[in-house]
């Protein structure tokens, strides 16, 4: 089998797995957890972190820039403007200009606005940066921001932090099928099982936060998703057979015409 | 439509029946649904949930974790004006209440001063407070303190006598991020028993603040009812149908919660078995969180430091540490100002982070960031200039 290379934007990664950083219990915490879960793209939500104080900061004093790319991200923004201003705030403080775009005006469920978020995409993408959009699983949306060139589209299986797997998965399929930029499956992993099960469909990464943070074994958690995923994305790539309804007799039917 | 009309739906009587006629069957269904209604709120605040508060602290310590993490914010208060003009029976701000100390209204340079002490402690976020006041604090003045504040500070709060829409409108074109409002007490003959005078009176006017809070663009709305005033489970059960209709009403603002205990009112004010004993405190509490997974719950200085430490983990999610409640208590005056309310927890705010850490928790400093707001504080203003280009 040939080399198996994740690239975004031309920027190549070892690991399928990304992860969040909100809601560890510590640094400490979230230290064991990127070790064990040997993810590159770390995303760091802006309104949390303090890019004035790294060294201080319970979320950046644990990134390795040498080892992460610090996927910087817009959670809490509630218009384009407010996204387009704090990534290019990220990017003053010495980021590099990579953005997850995160558009969720509605606190209760952090569900994206897809108004929003093409327009934030829109002006940051001619800005010059690489756009890493968080949608709803909408294949029409996610061919739109494919479109005006976003690096990527990720969509989510299930609301954000609910741990409830793959509900959007006949979307997220289309998405896929459609796309020609890496797919993100983003927001509602809670098992190792849906990690999998995304990348089995062939998702071409997936993003993991609140599965780890709420782990009591950190570390073991995230190393399960590790696994999780190069175990669903070899799958993918073996060419799983389809999934049927009823047995079927493995030697043809139609053999005599032969 | 505000939030005067869904209370009428659930008049005293009517709560009063659901609780007494909840069982323990009615107890458990409540804890286990992944959807709790009035009924099954009005069944977990009833006397029939007492047996079942292990189980309910299960429950909300899992909810908890699972929207918030474990993660405690933390903020100070700063209070700005001791000037009052409303008499309310329980606060020792009060005209009435008879309380000896100076009334002092913070001069620009004094609150430079208390905002520099607190961000010289690490504080990111902070809530601004005065009496009920509005000629002494002005719409002018206030506007001036959230400009102050946001030089040393993410994130800007006011507590003060409720506002028109079109006032709120103006502090957040400068700034202000959050309003907390406490109703005090929605029982309305109590409101009015303990308002005897002054703008504060209007029971509508202050109940409807909040939502008016949130249409102006406010991003995080403050509630509570302060515990002592009426029956807290009434109180309770109407200040949590309060939140789920601002979540709805305004589906843009984050909603919380604080649980203010009357401990120290004036001597003329006697609290009596209105007062939720610790027991019922965490009942309250607990629940509070099954019925509202994804508000925050605010505890502030007022508790003792054992209390606060062991309700870190059943659904508390922002703390206040250090605090003050007199004007220029951090930096100016000393103790002959007048002060709102007696602290309970008087550890500094390292060691109530170190109590944080303790408890498995992480302590969060910032939660926002000052590039939500443009150049002169407005978001939306920004957006429409963005868009026209």
């Amino acid at each position: 089998m040939q080399e198996d290379h994740f690239v975004i934007a031309g920027r190549s990664f070892g690991s399928r797995l990304m992860v969040g950083t909100g809601k560890f219990p510590s640094a400490e915490a979230l230290r064991e957890a990127l070790v064990a879960s040997k993810a590159e793209i770390i995303t760091v939500a802006l309104r949390r972190a303090d890019l004035s104080k790294p060294a201080s900061d319970s979320i950046l004093s644990v990134l390795d820039p040498a080892k992460h790319l610090i996927l910087p991200n817009t959670s809490g923004a509630r218009t384009a403007a407010e996204a387009v201003r704090l990534a290019r705030m990220a990017r003053e403080a010495g980021l590099e200009p990579w953005v997850k775009l995160e558009l969720t005006p509605e606190p209760k469920y952090l569900l994206p606005d897809p108004i929003e978020t093409l327009a934030a995409a829109e002006t940051l993408v001619k800005d010059g940066f690489v756009v890493l959009p968080y949608i709803q699983a909408d294949p029409v949306l996610a061919k739109r921001l494919e479109e005006i060139g976003t690096a990527t589209v990720m969509p989510l299986g299930a609301p954000i932090g609910s741990n409830r797997g793959l509900k959007t998965r006949e979307m997220i399929r289309i998405i896929i099928e459609q796309s020609n930029v890496p797919v993100v499956v983003d927001a509602g992993l809670g098992a190792p099982s849906h990690a999998a099960e995304a990348m089995e469909m062939g998702a071409d990464a997936v993003l993991v936060n609140t599965a780890l943070a709420d782990a009591n074994d950190h570390a073991a958690m995230a190393k399960a998703f590790a696994m999780a995923v190069s175990a669903g994305r070899l799958a993918y790539l073996a060419g799983m057979g389809p999934v049927r309804e009823s047995a079927e007799a493995s030697s043809p039917l139609t053999g005599f015409l032969r | 439509m505000d939030f005067s009309q869904t209370l009428n739906l659930w008049p005293e009587h009517l709560v009063r029946e659901l609780m007494l006629q909840s069982g323990p069957e009615d107890v458990r269904h409540a804890i286990r649904s992944d959807n709790p209604s009035p009924r099954d709120l009005a069944a977990l605040l009833s006397t029939s949930a007492i047996p079942y508060l292990e189980d309910m602290a299960r429950v909300s310590n899992q909810l908890t974790r699972y929207h918030f993490g474990r993660t405690i914010s933390l903020f100070a208060p700063i209070y700005l004006s001791n000037v009052c003009t409303s008499d309310c029976a329980y606060c020792c701000y009060a005209v009435g209440a008879g309380m000896k100390g100076k009334r002092r209204t913070l001069t620009e340079s004094e609150i430079h001063a208390e905002c520099q002490a607190l961000a010289d402690q690490g504080f990111q976020s902070v809530v601004l407070l005065t009496g009920d006041a509005p000629r002494v604090a002005t719409m002018e003045y206030l506007e001036t303190a959230v400009t102050i504040a946001r030089e040393y500070f993410v994130s800007v709060s006011v507590e003060v006598y409720a506002l028109d829409k079109e006032d709120y409108q103006r502090l957040v074109d400068h700034g202000l991020e959050g309003v907390t409002l406490f109703m005090e007490t929605y029982h309305r003959e109590t409101y009015a028993v303990v308002h005897p005078r002054g703008k504060k009176r209007d029971f509508d006017y202050r109940l409807a603040a909040s939502e008016r809070a949130g249409r102006a663009g406010v991003r995080r709305l403050g509630i509570g009812a302060l515990l002592g005033l009426y029956d807290w489970r009434i109180d309770g059960f109407w200040a949590a149908l309060h939140a789920k209709y601002l979540q709805k009403d305004c589906w843009q603002s984050v909603v919380s919660i604080s649980f203010p205990r009357l401990h120290h009112p004036p001597s003329r004010y006697t609290t009596g078995p209105k007062l939720p004993s610790d027991g019922e405190f965490v009942q309250l509490i607990l629940a509070m969180r099954l019925f509202l997974p994804e508000v925050g719950f605010c505890l502030s200085t007022r508790e003792k430091p054992d209390l606060r430490d062991n309700l870190i983990p059943l659904g508390i999610t922002q703390m206040s540490a250090g605090s003050s409640t007199r004007p220029g208590g951090y930096s100016s005056y000393g103790e002959e100002t007048l002060s709102q309310f007696e602290i309970e927890d008087r550890r500094n705010p390292a060691q109530v982070v170190g109590a944080i850490r303790s408890a498995g928790y992480d302590p969060v400093w910032k939660d926002f960031d000052h590039s939500f707001f443009g150049e002169t504080g407005n978001g939306s203003a920004h957006l429409i200039e963005e868009r026209a280009i």
